[in-house]
Formats: C-alpha cells, sequence, structure tokens
C-alpha cells in the first residue's frame, strides 16, 4: 500500500467511527485523539478496525506509537513488510 | 489473599476499629481554621501543610502533554490558590457563589478547585469530552457564574451555548494571553496580578464546597452537592483505605470530570500530606507502566476500565519496568471481576482492592482493606462509621434483609460526612432518594455471610460506561431532535471493555428510508451534541419501540433481546 492508501484507509475508518469529524484536515503531526476530540473507546474501536481492515495486528503496547498520523502511517508500513 | 508488605497498614484490625471507630474523632486529626473559625477542605489540603514540616514537599506533579513535568509544593500550591481565591474576589464572586471548570487534567484545575474552596465559593468540574448539550445542561442547572476552560475547548464547545447562559459573568481562559473582552479574561494576566496571600474566611463544615453532577433515569442531570465537612472522608478513607503513609507517591487516573477525580485526584491525597501524581495524557498500556516505574508509583487509584486494557499485553510488566515501589493497587467504577482481580495478584504481586461509591456519598463507603483477606469479585466490607445494608422495598413498604446472600437494594445510613446535602434545585428528587434514615443507592447487591458486599446491577435503566453514569433520558431526548427520528430507547449494552456502552435504538419519522448514511448522520448529530462521553456508540433503527400500555418505554425488555435473555412479565407490554 501506497501512503496515500493508507491514510485513506485510516480516514475512511476514523469517520465511521466518529462521523462528527472531518478526518482528512488531520496535519501529519496533530494527536489524533486530541485532534478529533474522542475518546478512549473510539480510539480502540479505531485500532481494531484498522486491523480487520489491513489484516494486521497493533498489540496494545504499541497503541502509543501510532498517536499522529505520520507515526501511524509508518507503523502501518513496518507491520505490512 | 492478603497484603504482601513490609510497611504496616494504617488499619490493623477492621473489626475492633469499626467498633471503636467515631466520626467525631477524625477532626482531632485535621486543623480546623484557627480561632475556631471553621472547616475548610483547601485549608486541610494545602494551608496547613504549607505552614508546616511538608511546606516543601511536592504536592502536585503534573505529568503534561508536551513532555514536561510541573511541580509545586505544598508552599508553592498555598500561593497559586490564593491568587486564584483573590481573582474570585475581584471578579465578585461571593460564598456559594459556582464557579466551574471545563478543561482536561491542567495545572489551573486543579489550582482553580483548592483557590475556590478557599473562597467558600462552590467548585464544580466538567468532564472535558462533554459536548455543548450536556456543558450547557450543567453549566444552567448548576447557575454558573465563573467558567475556567481552554480556549480550545471553549471555541470549540463553550460559544455554541453561551448566548443560552445569560448568568455566566465571566469566562477565564488558562491560555489567553490577553482579555478577549469584558466577560472573557485572560487567567495568566489576572493570577499575575493578584496578591500571593489569601485569608480563608470563617467556613461552616456545613457550608456547601463541591457540585458534581450525575444522571438519573428520567430528567436531566441532577447537581450533588457536598460540604466542607466531606473532608473528613476524604481524610478518613485516603488514610485507611488508600492507606497513605508519609512520602508516598500516590497516582488517581480518574479525571476530575468524575467525582473520583476530585474526591481522590486532589483532595485526599492532599489533606493526607503526600504526593499526588496527574497525568494529563489518555490511557497508553506501554507509557502507564513507565509512568508506574518513573514516578515511584507507591499507591495507584485506577478502574476496571484501565486493568482491563493492561490484561490485553501480552507482557510480565515486573520483569520489564522496575515496580518494586507500588504497594498497593486500587480500582473502583464498576465492579472488577474475579479474574481482574487476579490478573493483578499475579502480575502486579500485590491484590487489587476494589471499592464501591458514587457521586452522592463523595467517598469510598465500601471497600477492601489493606488488611482484610480479599475475596475476588466482591466489593468489600463497609468503611468504618458507614452502615450499609440490604434492602427489600415497594412504593410503599422498606424491610432490611438479613438473610446472607440474598438480592436487594443497597442502602447506607445517613449520618456520615460525605453525604451529599441537596441535588441543586430539586428537592423532590434528593427526597425520593431516602426511606426514613436509609440512602437508596439504586445499586442493587448481596451481602454474603461474613458481611462482604457484591454487586449486581443497577435497580434502574442508568447505564454506567466506563466509570461514568448516562441517563438514557438525556440521550434519547437529544436524538429525537434529529429530523429523521421519531422515537428512541437507549439502553446499556454491555462491552468488555467499559462496562456498558451506550446503545440507541430509533424509530424513524414516515419518509425517512433506512440506511448506513442516515445511521452516521444520527451518529454524528448526536455526538456533535453530547460529545463522545455521552453519545451513542451503537444504533440501531427498529418499527417500533415496547412500551406499557400507559406508554412508557420498556428499556428493560429492549435489553433482554439484546441480550437474548427471557423477556420476563410482558403483563404491562402494549400489544400490536
Amino acid at each position: 500500500m501506497t501512503d496515500a492508501d493508507i491514510k485513506t484507509t485510516i480516514f475512511q475508518l476514523l469517520k465511521r467511527i466518529a462521523p462528527d469529524t472531518e478526518p482528512t484536515l488531520l496535519k501529519p503531526n496533530d494527536n489524533i485523539r486530541d485532534t478529533l476530540g474522542i475518546d478512549s473507546f473510539d480510539a480502540l474501536q479505531f485500532i481494531i478496525a484498522l486491523n480487520e481492515k489491513l489484516g494486521i495486528e497493533i498489540p496494545e503496547q504499541d497503541y502509543g506509537k501510532t498517536a499522529t498520523l505520520e507515526q501511524l502511517t509508518a507503523y502501518i508500513k513496518t507491520k505490512e513488510r | 489473599m492478603t497484603l504482601q508488605t513490609d510497611l504496616m497498614p494504617n488499619l490493623q484490625n477492621y473489626a475492633a476499629f469499626c467498633h471503636s471507630f467515631k466520626w467525631g474523632e477524625v477532626e482531632r486529626y485535621l486543623a480546623g481554621l484557627s480561632g475556631g473559625k471553621g472547616l475548610n477542605i483547601a485549608h486541610e489540603a494545602v494551608d496547613r501543610h504549607a505552614a508546616g514540616p511538608l511546606k516543601n514537599t511536592v504536592a502536585l506533579r503534573w505529568l503534561r502533554k508536551n513532555g514536561r513535568v510541573e511541580e509545586a509544593t505544598y508552599a508553592e500550591l498555598q500561593q497559586r490558590t490564593a491568587r486564584f481565591a483573590n481573582v474570585l474576589g475581584q471578579l465578585g464572586v461571593n460564598k456559594g457563589d459556582t464557579v466551574f471548570s471545563f478543561a482536561g487534567r491542567i495545572p489551573e484545575l486543579y489550582i482553580a478547585a483548592l483557590g475556590t474552596l478557599k473562597k467558600t465559593a462552590v467548585f464544580c468540574p466538567l468532564f472535558s469530552v462533554f459536548g455543548p448539550e450536556p456543558v450547557w445542561q450543567r453549566l444552567s442547572r448548576g447557575n454558573a457564574k465563573v467558567l475556567v476552560t481552554t480556549t480550545a475547548l471553549f471555541n470549540k464547545t463553550v460559544q455554541q451555548v453561551l448566548e443560552r447562559l445569560p448568568g455566566l459573568q465571566y469566562i477565564l481562559l488558562t491560555d489567553a494571553e490577553t482579555h478577549q473582552s469584558e466577560r472573557i479574561l485572560s487567567l495568566p494576566l489576572l493570577m499575575a496580578a493578584a496578591p500571593a496571600q489569601f485569608t480563608i474566611p470563617p467556613t461552616d463544615p456545613e457550608d456547601p464546597a463541591l457540585l458534581h453532577f450525575t444522571s438519573g433515569t428520567t430528567g436531566m442531570p441532577k447537581g450533588a452537592l457536598h460540604v466542607h465537612r466531606a473532608v473528613l472522608t476524604h481524610y478518613m478513607t485516603g488514610k485507611y483505605v488508600l492507606d497513605f503513609h508519609p512520602g508516598d507517591v500516590f497516582w488517581c487516573t480518574a479525571d476530575p470530570g468524575w467525582v473520583t477525580g476530585t474526591s481522590y485526584g486532589i483532595i485526599a491525597p492532599l489533606v493526607n500530606g503526600v504526593t499526588n501524581v496527574v497525568d494529563e495524557e489518555e490511557f497508553d498500556a506501554a507509557r502507564w507502566y513507565a509512568t508506574l516505574e518513573a514516578q515511584k508509583v507507591n499507591v495507584w487509584y485506577t478502574a476496571p476500565t484501565a486493568i482491563r486494557r493492561l490484561m490485553r499485553m501480552d507482557i510480565r510488566p515486573r520483569e520489564q519496568y522496575k515496580l518494586e515501589n507500588l504497594r498497593l493497587l486500587l480500582s473502583v467504577g464498576e465492579p472488577l471481576h474475579a479474574d481482574a482481580v487476579l490478573w493483578c495478584q499475579k502480575t502486579f504481586g500485590v491484590p487489587v482492592l476494589d471499592n464501591w461509591w458514587q457521586t452522592e456519598t463523595g467517598g469510598i463507603m465500601i471497600a477492601n482493606f489493606p488488611a482484610l483477606p480479599v475475596r475476588p469479585g466482591s466489593m468489600g466490607k463497609p468503611l468504618p462509621g458507614v452502615e450499609a445494608a440490604i434492602a427489600e422495598m415497594s412504593d410503599s413498604d422498606f424491610q432490611l434483609i438479613t438473610d446472607p446472600g440474598k438480592q436487594g437494594h443497597l442502602v447506607l445510613k445517613k449520618g456520615f460526612p460525605s453525604m451529599f446535602r441537596a441535588y441543586l434545585n430539586d428537592e423532590e428528587r434528593y427526597r425520593k432518594c431516602f426511606r426514613g434514615d436509609w440512602y437508596v443507592t439504586g445499586d442493587l447487591a448481596r451481602r454474603d455471610a461474613d458481611g462482604y458486599f457484591w454487586f449486581v446491577g443497577r435497580a434502574d435503566d442508568i447505564i454506567k460506561t466506563s466509570g461514568h453514569l448516562v441517563g438514557p433520558f438525556e440521550v434519547e431526548s437529544t436524538l429525537t431532535q434529529h429530523p429523521a427520528v421519531a422515537e428512541a430507547a437507549v439502553i446499556g449494552k454491555p462491552d468488555p471493555n467499559i462496562g456498558e456502552l451506550v446503545k440507541a435504538f430509533v424509530v424513524l419519522k414516515p419518509g425517512y428510508e433506512t440506511s448506513g448514511e442516515l445511521q452516521l448522520d444520527i451518529t454524528a448529530f448526536a455526538r456533535k451534541k453530547m460529545g463522545p462521553a455521552v453519545a451513542p456508540k451503537e444504533i440501531a433503527f427498529v418499527g417500533n419501540l415496547p412500551k406499557t400500555k400507559s406508554g412508557k418505554i420498556l428499556r428493560r425488555l429492549l435489553k433482554a433481546r439484546e441480550l437474548g435473555l427471557p423477556e420476563g412479565d410482558l403483563s404491562t407490554l402494549e400489544q400490536g
């Protein structure tokens, strides 16, 4: 997947969980949770949805490495290898 | 299972202590205002330590989102809270006026809370994840005079409801460099100009101090009002349940927007003179373990939601992190199941002590104590000085149940210091909570033959999600404001991570078709109005809602159907 594909997937899943937000306006270094104002349940649902959609497994201990769009995109790419 | 530690717990013989305990004697451990001028929470939490040997001890340590660590010693905290009390004075805030905060766990929230108490005004903290409607309901019902918030939250949330809050005189922005208008002011500017000395005025122990909103089954949120005397419970539970010892570092992960984050995230540790760690960030399992290690936390008060998340991690924390300082782990917010209790014992080498209380009780009421054997899955035994019982009741009858193991309503005898004194402007709802001398908690429980209490469930339709309560009525009323929604019913659907999640069943108006798009539109509408802490996490379309013959929605039936449980007595169900 290209960076653009990954971002599109991220935006789609975030929009489904928090349709009141505009994920496409996230800047690369924005904290996703803080910027969109989602709670910890939403954040967990998002990671679970990402796991399912991309067929990867982001373990709980790595959630801190996925806080921003840039971090999350980079993290997903390492998982794809 | 009993606690393995070299340090003897403050409460060593539960039965003997219960027998001899008197609330009046707790006052001997508190200073009181000099000259017999009463009892003020902020004096007990800050000023008396600032004037004594703890003055250079770190009172609060904030772990900021930007990675910085900020600290205030008891002496510094005295000055900063004095400045805030003086700011309130300059703004014309009087005794009994209500000061709200709407912010994350930033230092200004803690300064505002304690400064407000010094001024003998009433402090009410709001959860920062609330949307504009819950914020408006609470500010208006609580007669807010001053609101402390951040520029971002003001712009995102408060501004939308400002016109509907004519009584709100001042908004103090914690991060504004200049005053924005006569009404919207820069808190840093005001603080810099205010004197750092403040003499706490005479405070009657029965003077109102804290206001916490909680949800009811019907109607809008209720403001439970607490008085300065509640500090006796804060002190006592800090000493005997959290088992604070001199020099302890304590971390309560709760947000002050919920009562635990105020009673135990601000007051109890300070009244007991320990160092209180505040983490501004949200849950992150790896960072939390690192925080326990780096801060050398001795006593940790957290919630089942967090413990279940930690259980998802496949690591051995004691091998990866230095957690030898951790002496005690406590949990509150919803029942902690036996498997989690056993997991904590295995993982941390200390038992997790579950306890029970609620907004109205102001402090811990039933607890597992360090000196008592833990029964995994039980909420423990009543606090010394608190009488808890199980009752059978109907509209006309009230009987205490003495048979062990029999389920009934959990009730508490009036008379402990932190009992709420009113639902603000709602005398009738307050009166309805009592049967004679007994306060009816709304929870169902049972007591075993040895006096341990076991939580069974709520006696009403209130939803317990992520440790806080959501009233179905307030969610339903907002949902029906959506142009496509004719009717809505809201239940708590069991969820392995957050206890229950808010699920809505929606009947559409004629002319609207169910679709994924409409579902998202209603979800977005609800989240914008209520915020993610209250808005439904799931929405299902239904053709009609089950109702009684008198038209009342049978939420219990919806819940039974959702869970595939027996539907119970349907004699009152309107057919058709």
